[in-house]
C-alpha cells in the first residue's frame, strides 16, 4: 500500500516541474489549464455542472491572471460561434459546456472542425433530459462522434489539466478542435490534489499558436464558400488524414509532456495490469478508478484480469485494441452511455474495431451508471463474474436497473 | 446629381465576377458598404444569397477577408473575430457582419440581440430583401403585410406586418442604428462611414430589391428602392443610443401604390388592400416623426439635467 501511495504522490508532485499543488475540483482544474495554455479568447455559457469553469475563468480574467478577451454570450451556440470567429483570426480560444449546451452547439461543432479550427472545449459529461438530470453520463459527447472533433476522456482532475494543455498542442498541429471530457460531479465537483506545472515549462511544451491560415487583412481570402461535388470530398479526405495524423501524434505529445512536465497518463489508451490477462475490462472516465481496485482484487486471487482505459475516442485506438485483444479470452466493455436501438457506444466501437482483426475474443457490453448512478466496486465484481461465466458474447447487459 | 456622386469613394473594394442576379440590391449594397469601409475590414457572411454571390470556394469577389458562417451566427462569429483581433492588438480592423433578413430578423435574432446587449464593437448590416431568397422565396418575419412568397401564396398572402427590427434594436440602446437604401448612395455611404467611426454596436438596415423574389424588373431595382423611401414605406433615418432619432431624407408624398404596383409579389392586392397599407404607412410615418420630436425634447431634458 505504501509503495502504491508513494508512486501516486510522485505522479502528482514532481517538485522540479510543479509550481503549486492545489486541492481543486475538475472544473477549476480546467480553468487553470486555460491559464497555463495562455488562451487569448474565451467564450462560454453557464450550465450545471460546468458553471464553476466559467466562474473561475471570470475571476481569473477579472483579476488579470488570464489576459484574455472573455465574451459572455447568450447561448452555447453563440459561444461556439464566437470561438470559431476568434480562432479564425489566429487567437487561441477556449470554451466549456455540458449536456444540453453541447447538444445545442451541434451544428457549429461541425463548423469548427470543418473549418479546421483547433479550438479546445472542456465538456462535463452530464445526462440529457428529459427527465432533467445533472449527473454523469457520456451520451452527450459521444453523440458528437461524427463532428470531426478529437475527443479525450479523463479519469482524474490532474488528467483534465494535463489533457487541456496537450489538447492545444495536438489540435494546433493537425488543425482539428479537441474536446476534453470529465464526468459530472465525480470529477467536476470532487476536489483532488492537482499539480499546476511551472508556466515556463508549459510554454516550452506549448509554443504560441501560429496558424497556417487565418483571417488577415494583409492577405485576404474567403473561407468556407460553396464547394461543389467536384471539390467537397477532398476537404473531408483531409480531415480524415488529420485524424490519422492525430492518432500518431497523441502518443508523441504524451511523451513530450512527460519530458517537460514529468507526468504521463498513457497514449490513446492506458493499459492497467493487462500483462497475461485472460479477462479484460474496458472503461472510460471515472469508472476506471473503481475498476482498478477490482482488478487488483482479482489479481490477488490469482485471476488474470486486466483493464484498458480508453483515453482517446476520436481518433479511435483501433490498432491498440486489436493488439491487446490478441491474447485475452474475454472482454467486458463498461459504458456510461447508450445508443438507443444498439448498445453502449464504446462497446459498438470496440466490436467494430475487432471485426477486421484475426482474433475475436468473447465480447460483452455492459451499460451502467447512466444519469450519475453510482458504479460501486460490487457492480464491477458482478460484471467480472458475469463475464467469466459467459459462453457467448452479449451486446447489451444492463447493470443495476430496477425494472 | 453630380454633386451626390462626388461623395462616393472611387475605390472598388468589391471586385467583378459576383454571381448574383441582375438588379440585385444586396450586391450593390456590399459595393457601397466596402467603398465606405475600405480594406481594413473583415466580413462575416452567414447562409444567405451572399454565401453564393461571393463566389465558390476558394474565390471571392471581395478584396477583404470573408468568413462564411452558419445561418444564425453572423453576430456571434463577428463578436469572436473582433475579440480575436483585439487579443492580438489589431483593434483597428472593422468587423462587418453581413446577413440577409432571415439571418437577422429570424434565426439569427438571438445572437444579434446578444451582441447588441454586449455592445460588441462590430458593424452589422442586414440587406433585407424581405424573404428567404437563397432557398427560393419563403416568407420571413421581414416579409411585408400582403406579400406573396412561396410559403404565403397569393390566396393566403402574409397576414402579419413586417417585424420592426430597428425598434427592437433601439430597445437595446446601441450607439448607432440606421436605415439605408441603394437609391441614396451618398446617404448610404455617409451612414456606413459614421458607423465605422463609432465604437460599439452599429446596425444598418438596407432595403434590397430582389427581382426574382419581388417579381420585379431588374432595371427597376433602383426605382423601387427610391419609391420605398419616397412613399415612406422605408424611411431613411438614424437612431443614436436608442433614443435620438433623426430623419436623414425628407420623403416626397408618393403613394404606396406606385411602389406596390411595380412588383408581382403584390399583384393580387386589391385597391382596398392598398388603401389599408397606405393608412398603415401614414400612421408609421407619423409615429416616426413623433419619435424625432420626442428625441428633441429628450435632448432638452438631458441638457437641463447636465446644467443642474
Ligand atoms: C440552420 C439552417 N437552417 C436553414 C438553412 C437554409 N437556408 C439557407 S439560406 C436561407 C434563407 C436565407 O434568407 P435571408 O437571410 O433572408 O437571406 P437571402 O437568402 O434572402 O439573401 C435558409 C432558410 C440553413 N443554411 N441553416
Ligand atoms: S435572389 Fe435576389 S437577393 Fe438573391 S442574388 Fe438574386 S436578386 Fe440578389
Ligand atoms: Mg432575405
Amino acid at each position: 500500500m505504501d509503495r502504491v501511495l508513494n508512486k501516486n504522490l510522485q505522479k502528482y508532485f514532481n517538485p522540479e516541474t510543479t509550481e503549486e499543488i492545489k486541492v481543486i475540483e475538475g472544473t477549476h482544474s480546467a480553468s487553470y489549464a486555460v491559464k497555463l495554455a495562455r488562451v487569448k479568447v474565451i467564450s462560454a455559457y453557464p450550465i450545471t455542472p460546468q458553471t464553476s469553469i466559467v466562474e473561475k475563468l471570470s475571476e481569473l480574467c477579472a483579476n488579470g491572471e488570464i489576459p484574455a478577451e472573455y465574451i459572455k454570450v447568450e447561448s452555447e451556440h453563440s459561444a461556439m460561434a464566437a470561438v470559431i470567429g476568434a480562432e479564425s483570426t489566429g487567437s487561441r480560444s477556449f470554451t466549456a459546456t455540458s449536456s444540453q449546451g453541447l447538444a445545442l452547439m451541434h451544428e457549429v461543432l461541425h463548423w469548427a472542425a470543418n473549418a479546421r479550427l483547433p479550438i479546445v472545449l472542456a465538456n462535463v459529461n452530464r445526462a440529457l433530459a428529459p427527465p432533467w438530470s445533472i449527473w454523469a453520463d457520456q451520451t452527450d459527447s459521444l453523440a458528437q462522434r461524427d463532428t470531426g472533433w478529437i475527443q479525450f476522456y479523463c479519469e482524474s482532475n490532474q488528467e483534465v489539466l494535463d489533457m487541456i494543455i496537450q489538447a492545444y498542442r495536438i489540435g494546433e498541429e493537425v488543425m482539428l478542435p479537441v474536446m476534453v471530457n470529465m464526468d459530472a460531479f465525480f470529477l467536476s465537483h470532487t476536489s483532488e490534489p492537482v499539480a499546476l506545472p511551472k508556466q515556463e515549462l508549459v510554454d516550452k511544451f506549448l509554443p504560441p499558436y501560429k496558424p497556417k491560415f487565418k483571417m488577415d487583412v494583409a492577405d485576404p481570402h474567403a473561407f468556407g464558400g460553396l464547394a461543389g461535388p467536384d471539390s467537397y470530398m477532398e476537404f473531408r479526405y483531409r480531415i480524415q488524414e488529420a485524424m490519422e495524423a492525430a492518432r500518431e501524434l497523441i502518443p508523441v505529445v504524451a511523451e513530450e509532456y512527460n519530458h517537460y512536465i514529468g507526468r504521463y497518463h498513457g497514449a490513446l489508451l492506458e493499459e492497467y495490469r493487462t500483462e497475461g490477462a485472460d479477462y479484460l475490462l474496458i472503461t472510460a472516465g471515472t469508472i476506471t478508478g473503481t475498476s482498478r481496485l477490482v482488478v487488483d482484487e482479482y489479481r490477488e486471487k490469482g485471476i488474470n484480469l486486466g483493464l484498458v482505459k480508453l483515453r482517446a475516442f476520436r481518433p479511435f485506438p483501433t490498432e491498440d485494441i486489436r493488439r491487446i485483444a490478441k491474447n485475452v479470452k474475454k472482454i467486458g466493455v463498461i459504458d456510461r452511455n447508450i445508443s438507443f436501438g444498439q448498445s453502449g457506444i464504446f462497446f459498438s466501437e470496440i466490436k467494430a474495431a475487432l471485426y477486421n482483426s484475426d482474433v475475436h475474443p468473447l465480447l460483452n457490453g455492459y451499460v451502467a451508471g447512466l444519469g450519475g448512478r453510482d458504479v460501486v466496486p460490487q457492480n464491477i465484481r458482478d460484471i467480472v463474474e458475469h463475464l467469466m461465466k459467459s459462453e457467448k458474447g452479449q451486446d447489451l447487459v444492463w447493470i443495476g436497473v430496477k425494472i | 446629381m453630380s454633386q451626390i456622386m462626388f461623395n462616393i469613394p472611387k475605390e472598388e473594394n468589391m471586385g467583378s465576377g459576383h454571381v448574383a442576379c441582375p438588379g440585385c440590391g444586396a450586391t450593390l449594397s456590399m459595393r457601397y458598404a466596402l467603398k465606405a469601409l475600405g480594406l481594413d475590414t473583415m466580413i462575416v457572411i452567414p447562409a444567405c444569397c451572399w454565401s453564393i454571390i461571393d463566389g465558390p470556394t476558394p474565390s471571392s469577389v471581395n478584396k477583404v477577408p470573408v468568413f462564411h458562417t452558419a445561418f444564425e451566427t453572423a453576430a456571434s462569429t463577428a463578436s469572436g473575430i473582433k475579440a480575436g483581433l483585439k487579443a492580438q492588438g489589431k483593434d483597428d480592423v472593422t468587423v462587418l457582419a453581413w446577413a440577409g433578413d432571415g439571418g437577422t430578423f429570424d434565426i439569427g435574432f438571438q445572437a444579434l440581440s446578444g451582441a447588441a446587449e454586449r455592445n460588441e464593437d462590430i458593424i452589422y448590416i442586414s440587406y433585407d430583401n424581405e424573404a428567404y431568397m437563397n432557398t427560393g422565396i419563403q416568407r420571413s418575419s421581414a416579409t411585408p403585410y400582403g406579400a406573396w412568397t412561396t410559403t404565403t401564396p397569393a390566396k393566403h398572402p402574409k397576414d402579419r406586418p413586417k417585424k420592426n427590427l430597428v425598434e427592437a434594436l433601439a430597445a437595446h440602446h446601441i450607439p448607432y442604428i440606421a436605415t439605408a437604401s441603394v437609391a441614396y448612395p451618398d446617404d448610404f455611404i455617409a451612414k456606413v462611414k459614421k458607423a465605422k467611426s463609432i465604437k460599439g454596436m452599429k446596425f444598418i438596415h438596407v432595403l434590397s430589391p430582389c427581382p426574382p423574389g419581388w417579381k420585379s424588373a431588374p432595371e427597376n431595382s433602383i426605382k423601387l428602392s427610391r419609391l420605398a423611401v419616397e412613399s415612406k414605406i422605408f424611411p431613411l433615418f438614424e437612431i443614436e443610443n436608442g433614443w435620438r432619432y433623426r430623419i436623414t431624407h425628407e420623403p416626397k408624398d408618393v403613394p404606396v401604390k406606385e411602389y406596390l404596383r411595380l412588383q408581382g409579389r403584390f399583384a393580387h392586392l386589391t385597391d382596398k388592400d392598398i388603401n389599408q397599407i397606405q393608412k398603415e404607412v401614414d400612421l408609421n410615418w407619423k409615429r416616426l416623426k413623433m419619435k424625432v420630436k420626442l428625441s428633441e425634447e429628450d435632448e432638452k431634458l438631458l441638457a437641463e439635467i447636465a446644467n443642474e
